[in-house]
C-alpha cells in the first residue's frame, strides 16, 4: 500500500492514463453529430478583405459552411465582453468580426465539414482577395515609441520607482559594463495543437472540451461573447497536452468552434494545425539595456535596466521583465524601465516565467560581464551582493535559501575547479566553459476552491476546477489530500478542469500547487472537522474535549496524537453516525495581510558546461546542475520533473528557438517543428536538480512556492556566460546559433 | 489496377493490435486520421501532422513510422500495433512501466509517440548507450522536456530485470 | 490534400503506364515528403501510383564489383545493410545523419532522391515561390534566407536540396536507374539533379513518367577514408546548413584519388571535380585543405543570413577531410 504522504517520491497517479494512451485530450472528444473545422488564416499582414469565395469551397459534396465576416452574426459588441480573465488592456481579437487585417494568418476563414480532410481540402479552395497596408514587423522600428502598457493585465507590476540617482552613480562607478541584449518572438509549441470540441447536447446545452489553462476562463469567455448563461456552457478538460502559457487565454479556435457549433447546432471540432499554432501568441521580442557600475571589489553602485517588449496594435501585451533587477542584488542605486512597442502581429501571451526569463537573461548576462571586467569569479561576485532584503518595497524575504542554491549548486558541480580566464579550459578540439546564473520567480497565491466527499468505504473524493498541464497536479493533490485523511494515495480520486467544479485559478504562474493545494488542504481540514466532532459521539470517545492539533489521522483512523491505542476507523465513526458519506467544500484565501509584509520568491542557481567546437561554432550542453529554493516540495519525482523541463525549455531559448519574421511579408516563416527547433533527446544531457531546504510558513498554509516557472529562469544565461568563458566571446542576441560563433 | 480500387474509396484489410478489421478508406485518409476518427484510438497522437514531432508513431509489422505521413490505403495487408495494444490485459509492456517509474513524461501528448518509437528502438537493437538511445529517440519531441527520464526509462527497459 | 484516384501497381511495367495514362499522375512510396507536400496543397496529384509492391527491394552484387540498392529499399535499410556498412560507410553515416528512424524505416531510396526543398516558401501555399508556381517570384532572396544556397543558385530560386544520402551518392558518383515510356536508361548522379536556372520547378532531369529503379554504386567505396560531417542547428533530426562527403583512397601516405561533396548549399548537392583534382596525388596537410575549401567557394554568393555558410564551408572542408584521412568521423 503506498501512503499518500507529501514530500515523498509518488509514481503519478494519472500515469497509467497516459503510458496506455486513455488520457483524452481537447480534440479527442467526440459525437454522433461531430461535424469538423478548418481555419483559413490571412496571407498578409496588414490589410483589408476585398472579396471572399467560398464557392468552391461550398460546392464539395460535404463541406457545410464556409464562415467569414460577411456571415458571422454579430455578437457581444462591448470589448469588454470579449476580454478573458487575463487579458491585457485593449481590444481583444474578435474573429471574422470585419475586413480587418491585423497580422498574418489572422483567421479570415473557417470551413465546416463533415471530415477532417475535407475541411482541410475545402479551406484550401477559398479565395480571398485583400487590399494590403503598409505593416510593420521590425522591433527597431518601433522602439522609440515604447509606451507604458494600458491598464488591465492581471499580475502585472508597473517598474518600481528609481532608488536613488543611477546614471550619476553610473558615470562615477570605478567599473562599468553596459551592453544590449535581445531575444527574438518565441511561440511555445505545446505538443498537443490547440483543439476545441464542442458538443451539442440534447438540451442545447454545449459541453466545451477545449484546450486551456482554465476551465472557467473558457466558460467566461463563451458565455459573455455569445451572450449565453453560464449553466448553457459547460467547460471540460481533464488532461492538456502541455500549455506554457499559451493555454491561459482562449485561443481562436475556442470562439470558432462554439460559432459553428451554434450557427449549426451540431457539434463541432475545431484543430489548429501546426502552422496555425504560429498565428497564436508567443514570448514577445524584447530588446533590453543593462547597465552595472561597481566598485574595484565588486560591490554593485549603479544598476540600469531598461526593456522594450513588442505588443500588437490592439491590445497591450505586457510582463514583469525588470522588477527582478531591483530586488536580486542590493545595490544602492536603481534605475529600472519597462515600455511596450505596437508591430503588425497578434498579441503576445505569457510563456514560461513570462518576464523573468527575460529579464534575467539580460541581468545575468551582465552579471557575468562585470565579473570578468573585474576578474571575479561569478558566483563570488553574486555572493558579495547578496540582497538580504527586497529594498525596493522595504521588505523582508519570507525566505530566501538562494545562498544554499549557490552553495550546494556550486558544490554539485565543481565550480572551484573552474578556470577564471576565458578561453582557459580545453578539450582536445573543443573549448570548454562553465557558466553560471541566478533564476528568481514569484511565490503566487490566488483564491480557489475545493469540494471533497468521503464515503464510508473509505475512499475519498476531492475536485476543484484547476488544470493538469503536465507538472501532477492530479498527484499532489492526491498527495496533500490522502496525508490529511491518513488514507492510502489509491484510495483519493482528485477531480479537475470541470466547470462543474467549484472554481480554481487558472493554472499558470507556478501557482497551482500554492493556490488549488491550500483549498485542497482546507476541505481536508474540514473534513476532519466534522470527523472530530462525529468522533466525539462515539461512546466513551477517547476525544472528548480534544482538538485537531490532538489527534492525528492515520492508517484510514483517526487517534489521539499523545496515546497508544490504535486509530478508530473512519468507517466506524461515520457508521456510528449513520453516515454513508460526509461532504464539504471550502476556500483558500490568500492571507494578504501577512503576506503583504514580505516579499516572496522562489530561487534558483544554475551551472552549465558546455562545448564549442569552434571550427564550425556548434555548442552542446554537456551537463547542467540546477539548484532549486522552491520551498516545500511535495513530490520529488514530479517536481523535479518541472525543473527538468524548465532546463530543457533553457536550452532552446539560448541555443535553438527562433521565431523567424519575413519582415517584407509580415509574417512568421519557419512556422512548423521542422525549422523551428524545439531541442530534441540529442540536444539534452543529464540534468542534475538539487532542491535545498527551505521552509516558509507565510507563502501559503503548504509553504510550497511553485516549480513550473523557476527551473528555466536563467538559464539561457548561464549557457550564455558559459560560451563566453569557453570562446571569450559574448553573444547578446539569442538564440546562439553556429553563425554567431563562427 | 487491382479490384475494389475505385477512386473514392478502397477496400483494406488491416490488423490493428490483434484485431482483424475490413475497412473502406479514402485514398486520402492517413494512418493517424483512420485511428484516431475512424476507430477512436486516440492515443497516437496529432502533434504536427508533418512527420516533424514524432507524436504519431507507430509500429507497423514491427517498425516504427509515423502514422501521419503514412495514406492508411498503402498499409492494405499490415499490422498495426498503437500505443493502445501494448499492454497485455492488466499488464503493463516494460516500457510502459519504466515510463511511470521514472517519471517520463508530463502532460503525456507525446508520450505514446514516444514508448512506441521506444518499442522500435529496442526491436532494431542499434541502441546501446544513453547517447545512442538520444540519437535514436531524436525523432520524438517532447515539449515539457522529459527527455532525461524517458532515457533513464528505456535504460531501464532495456536492461534485464533482477527479478527477471 | 485534394482528393486524388489511387492505384496500386504490381510490376515496374505497370506502373509506368499507369503513370503516362494520367496527366497529373505521381508514383508514391515511403510518403515521407510528397503526403507532406500535398496536406500543404505543394503537390496535388490527380493519381497516386503506389509503388511499394513493386519488386525493387533487393541489394545485389554487380558484376563490376560494384552494388545495386533497388529504389524501394528502405534507407534504414540501406543504412544497415552490412554491404553498405563495410563498403560504403559513408552512405550509411549520411543517411543516419538524415531525417529520423521512423522517417529513415518509411523513406525509399527513390524517394529520397526525389525530396524537394524546405524552404520556408516553397513550403507556404500563401506566398510567392518560383518553384511552387512559376512565375510567381522568390520572396526568399529578400527575406528569411539563412537556411538557403551559396552556390549555383539563380535570380529565380536559391533553394537547396535537402537530402544528406544524395550527397554521398554524389561523392561516390552513383548511377540511377529508372524506367519510362521511352524505355530504361542509367543516369550518373551529376546529372540527375539540376540546379535551378530558369526552371526551379525541376529539380531533377527525370522525363515524366519516369520510374527510378535503382541506385547503382560503383566498386570503389573509399570505404579506409571517408566521412560524413552533417553541421546544423541541433544535434539530430535537423537539415543540414552545411554538410561534407569525403572519400579518399589513401596511398603510402598520398591521396591517390578523392571525392567531396558538399550539401545544404546549392540547388543539388554539389560536387566540384577541380576541387578534387587539388588533392588528387597530394600529401593530406591542413594548409592543401584550407586551398580546397577556399577553391570550393570560390563563386559562392550569399543572400544575406546565409553569408555565414560561406566560411562554414571553407571550415566543414577541412574538418571533413581532416576526418578522412583519419579514417572516419570517430577515428
Amino acid at each position: 500500500m503506498t501512503t499518500g504522504k507529501t514530500g515523498e517520491p509518488h509514481d503519478r497517479v494519472d500515469g497509467r492514463a497516459k503510458v496506455t494512451g486513455q488520457a483524452r485530450y481537447a480534440g479527442e472528444f467526440t459525437a454522433p453529430d461531430l461535424v469538423h473545422g478548418f481555419v483559413v488564416g490571412s496571407a498578409i499582414a496588414r490589410g483589408k478583405i476585398v472579396r471572399i469565395d467560398a464557392a468552391e469551397a461550398l460546392a464539395l459534396p460535404g463541406v457545410l459552411q464556409v464562415y467569414t465576416h460577411e456571415n458571422t452574426p454579430r455578437l457581444a459588441w462591448r470589448d469588454r465582453s470579449w476580454r478573458d480573465m487575463v487579458a491585457p488592456g485593449g481590444s481583444p481579437l474578435r474573429p471574422l468580426h470585419d475586413a480587418e487585417i491585423r497580422f498574418s494568418g489572422q483567421p479570415v476563414a473557417l470551413v465546416i465539414a463533415e471530415s477532417f480532410e475535407l475541411a482541410r481540402e475545402a479551406a484550401g479552395l477559398v479565395k480571398v482577395d485583400y487590399e494590403a497596408a503598409p505593416h510593420e514587423t521590425r522591433l527597431a522600428e518601433v522602439e522609440s515609441e515604447a509606451h507604458e502598457p494600458a491598464r488591465g493585465k492581471k499580475g502585472y507590476t508597473p517598474p518600481p520607482k528609481p532608488r536613488g540617482r543611477a546614471d550619476e552613480a553610473l558615470a562615477a562607478a570605478p567599473v562599468r559594463v553596459e551592453a544590449t541584449y535581445e531575444h527574438p518572438p518565441l511561440h511555445h509549441n505545446p505538443m498537443e495543437p490547440h483543439a476545441t470540441t464542442v458538443i451539442v447536447e440534447a438540451d442545447g446545452s454545449l459541453t466545451i472540451h477545449d484546450k486551456t489553462q482554465g476551465v472557467s476562463n473558457s466558460r467566461d469567455y463563451v458565455c459573455k461573447v455569445f451572450g449565453l448563461a453560464s449553466d448553457q456552457v459547460r467547460v471540460v478538460t481533464p488532461f492538456v497536452g502541455g500549455g506554457f502559457g499559451s493555454g491561459l487565454r482562449p485561443q481562436y479556435q475556442l470562439f470558432l468552434a462554439v460559432l459553428a457549433a451554434r450557427e449549426l447546432r451540431r457539434s463541432v471540432r475545431v484543430v489548429l494545425s501546426r502552422q496555425q499554432m504560429f498565428t497564436i501568441g508567443y514570448r514577445p521580442w524584447t530588446r533590453q539595456r543593462v547597465a552595472l557600475g561597481a566598485e574595484r571589489d565588486g560591490r554593485l553602485c549603479a544598476l540600469i535596466h531598461e526593456a522594450v517588449g513588442n505588443t500588437s496594435r490592439f491590445e497591450d501585451y505586457c510582463e514583469n521583465v525588470v522588477p527582478w533587477s531591483g530586488v536580486l542584488y542590493e545595490c544602492p542605486n536603481t534605475r529600472l524601465e519597462y515600455g511596450v512597442a505596437a508591430l503588425d502581429l497578434y498579441t503576445p501571451i505569457d510563456a514560461r516565467a513570462p518576464g523573468a526569463v527575460t529579464g534575467l537573461w539580460a541581468l545575468e548576462s551582465a552579471i557575468d560581464e562585470l565579473a570578468d571586467a573585474l576578474d571575479i569569479d561569478p558566483l563570488a561576485l553574486r555572493l558579495k551582493n547578496y540582497a538580504e532584503e527586497d529594498q525596493d518595497h522595504r521588505r523582508p524575504f519570507s525566505s530566501k535559501a538562494l545562498r544554499d542554491c549557490y552553495r550546494e549548486g556550486a558544490a554539485r558541480f565543481g565550480w572551484h575547479r573552474r578556470t577564471l580566464a576565458a578561453r582557459s579550459m580545453r578539450e582536445g578540439a573543443l573549448q570548454i566553459g562553465w557558466g553560471m546564473a541566478t533564476g528568481i520567480w514569484e511565490a503566487q497565491q490566488a483564491p480557489s476552491q475545493a469540494k471533497a466527499l468521503l464515503t464510508v468505504d473509505g475512499r475519498l473524493h476531492v475536485a476543484s476546477a484547476s488544470g493538469e498541464i503536465g507538472p501532477g497536479t492530479y498527484t499532489i493533490m492526491s498527495q496533500i489530500a490522502a496525508e490529511q485523511l491518513g488514507l492510502p494515495l489509491a484510495a483519493v480520486r482528485f477531480e479537475l478542469g470541470d466547470t462543474a467544479l467549484p472554481p480554481a485559478m487558472i493554472q499558470g504562474g507556478s501557482a497551482t500547487a500554492s493556490s488549488v493545494g491550500s483549498a485542497v488542504l482546507a476541505v481536508c481540514r474540514a473534513l476532519q472537522h466534522t470527523l472530530l466532532k462525529l468522533a466525539q459521539a462515539l461512546p466513551d470517545s477517547p476525544f472528548g474535549g480534544r482538538t485537531l492539533a490532538d489527534v492525528e489521522f492515520v492508517d484510514r483512523g483517526l487517534r489521539l496524537r499523545s496515546g497508544v491505542a490504535p486509530a478508530v476507523p473512519l468507517a466506524a465513526i461515520m457508521r456510528h453516525a449513520g453516515l454513508g458519506s460526509i461532504a464539504e467544500q471550502a476556500t483558500a484565501i490568500p492571507d494578504l495581510a501577512r503576506q503583504s509584509r514580505y516579499t516572496s520568491n522562489a530561487h534558483s542557481a544554475v551551472f552549465v558546461e558546455v562545448a564549442v567546437d569552434e571550427a564550425l561554432g556548434t555548442v552542446t550542453v554537456r551537463r547542467v546542475v540546477s539548484a532549486v529554493a522552491g520551498g516545500r516540495i511535495l513530490n520529488p519525482k514530479t517536481a523535479r520533473s518541472q525543473i527538468l523541463g524548465g532546463v530543457v525549455w533553457g536550452i532552446g531559448m539560448a541555443l535553438e528557438e527562433h521565431s523567424m519574421l519575413d519582415h517584407g511579408l509580415g509574417r512568421f516563416v519557419n512556422h512548423n517543428l521542422g525549422e523551428y527547433h524545439v531541442p530534441v533527446h540529442a540536444d539534452v544531457p543529464a540534468i542534475d536538480v538539487v532542491f535545498v531546504e527551505e521552509r516558509d510558513d507565510v507563502v501559503n498554509p503548504l509553504g510550497v512556492k511553485g516549480l513550473g516557472e523557476i527551473g528555466i529562469v536563467g538559464v539561457a544565461a548561464a549557457i550564455a556566460n558559459a560560451v563566453f568563458h569557453a570562446t571569450g566571446r559574448r553573444i547578446r542576441e539569442l538564440p546562439i546559433t553556429l553563425d554567431k560563433l563562427l | 489496377m487491382l479490384p475494389g480500387m475505385g477512386d473514392d474509396t478502397c477496400a483494406i484489410t488491416l490488423k490493428v493490435n490483434g484485431s482483424t478489421l475490413r475497412l473502406q478508406v479514402a485514398p486520402w485518409t492517413t494512418l493517424l486520421d483512420l485511428l484516431r476518427e475512424r476507430l477512436g484510438l486516440t492515443g497516437s497522437k496529432k502533434g504536427c501532422d508533418h512527420g516533424q514531432c514524432g507524436a504519431c508513431t507507430v509500429l507497423v509489422d514491427g517498425v516504427r513510422i509515423n502514422s501521419c505521413l503514412s495514406l492508411a490505403v498503402m498499409r492494405d495487408g499490415a499490422s498495426v500495433t498503437t500505443i493502445e495494444g501494448l499492454a497485455e490485459g492488466d499488464a503493463l509492456h516494460p516500457l510502459q512501466q519504466a515510463f511511470i517509474e521514472n517519471d517520463a513524461f508530463q502532460c503525456g501528448y507525446c508520450t505514446p509517440g514516444q514508448i512506441c518509437s521506444a518499442v522500435g528502438l529496442l526491436a532494431e537493437g542499434h541502441a546501446r548507450s544513453d547517447d545512442q538511445i538520444r540519437e535514436l529517440m531524436s525523432g520524438n519531441l517532447c515539449r515539457c522536456g522529459a527527455y532525461p527520464n524517458i532515457v533513464a526509462a528505456i535504460g531501464q527497459a532495456m536492461r534485464p530485470r533482477r527479478d527477471a | 490534400m485534394n482528393r486524388f484516384g489511387y492505384t496500386r501497381a504490381s510490376d515496374v511495367g505497370e506502373a509506368v503506364h499507369a503513370a503516362a495514362n494520367g496527366d497529373a499522375a505521381q508514383f508514391i512510396a515511403g510518403g515521407t515528403n510528397l503526403v507532406d507536400l500535398m496536406k500543404e496543397r505543394i503537390a496535388a496529384p490527380s493519381r497516386l501510383i503506389d509503388i511499394t509492391r513493386l519488386p525493387l527491394r533487393a541489394v545485389k552484387s554487380l558484376p563490376d564489383g560494384g552494388l545495386e540498392i533497388g529504389a524501394l529499399v528502405s534507407n534504414s535499410e540501406v543504412a544497415s545493410h552490412p554491404e553498405v556498412v563495410s563498403r560504403y560507410p559513408l552512405l550509411s553515416q549520411a543517411i543516419l545523419a538524415g531525417a529520423s528512424p521512423q522517417l529513415r524505416n518509411m523513406a525509399s531510396t527513390g524517394g529520397n532522391l526525389l525530396q524537394r526543398t524546405r524552404c520556408y516558401y516553397f513550403y507556404d501555399a500563401a506566398l510567392p515561390c518560383n518553384k511552387r508556381a512559376p512565375g510567381s517570384g522568390c520572396p526568399a532572396r529578400d527575406g528569411v534566407n539563412r537556411i538557403h544556397a551559396i552556390l549555383g543558385a539563380s535570380e529565380h530560386c536559391i533553394a537547396v536540396h535537402p537530402s544528406d544520402m544524395c550527397v554521398a551518392l554524389a561523392a561516390l558518383a552513383a548511377t540511377v536507374h529508372v524506367t519510362g515510356p521511352a524505355g530504361a536508361r542509367a543516369i550518373e548522379f551529376a546529372e540527375f539533379h539540376r540546379l535551378p536556372g530558369d526552371a526551379p520547378e525541376r529539380d531533377t532531369t527525370l522525363q515524366p513518367g519516369e520510374l527510378v529503379t535503382a541506385v547503382a554504386l560503383p566498386r570503389e567505396g573509399f570505404a579506409a577514408h571517408s566521412t560524413y560531417l552533417k553541421v546544423r542547428d541541433r544535434h539530430s533530426y535537423a537539415f543540414a546548413l552545411v554538410s561534407v562527403a569525403v572519400g579518399l583512397r589513401m596511398v603510402d601516405g598520398t591521396i591517390g584519388e578523392a571525392r567531396l561533396a558538399l550539401g545544404g548549399v546549392a540547388h543539388k548537392p554539389w560536387r566540384d571535380p577541380t576541387a578534387e583534382a587539388l588533392l588528387r596525388g597530394q600529401k593530406p596537410d591542413d594548409a592543401l585543405f584550407a586551398a580546397v575549401g577556399e577553391h570550393l567557394v570560390r563563386d559562392a554568393r550569399g543572400c544575406g543570413h546565409n553569408d555565414f555558410k560561406i566560411a562554414l564551408v571553407r571550415r566543414a572542408v577541412v574538418r571533413a577531410l581532416q576526418q578522412a584521412v583519419a579514417g572516419g568521423p570517430r577515428a
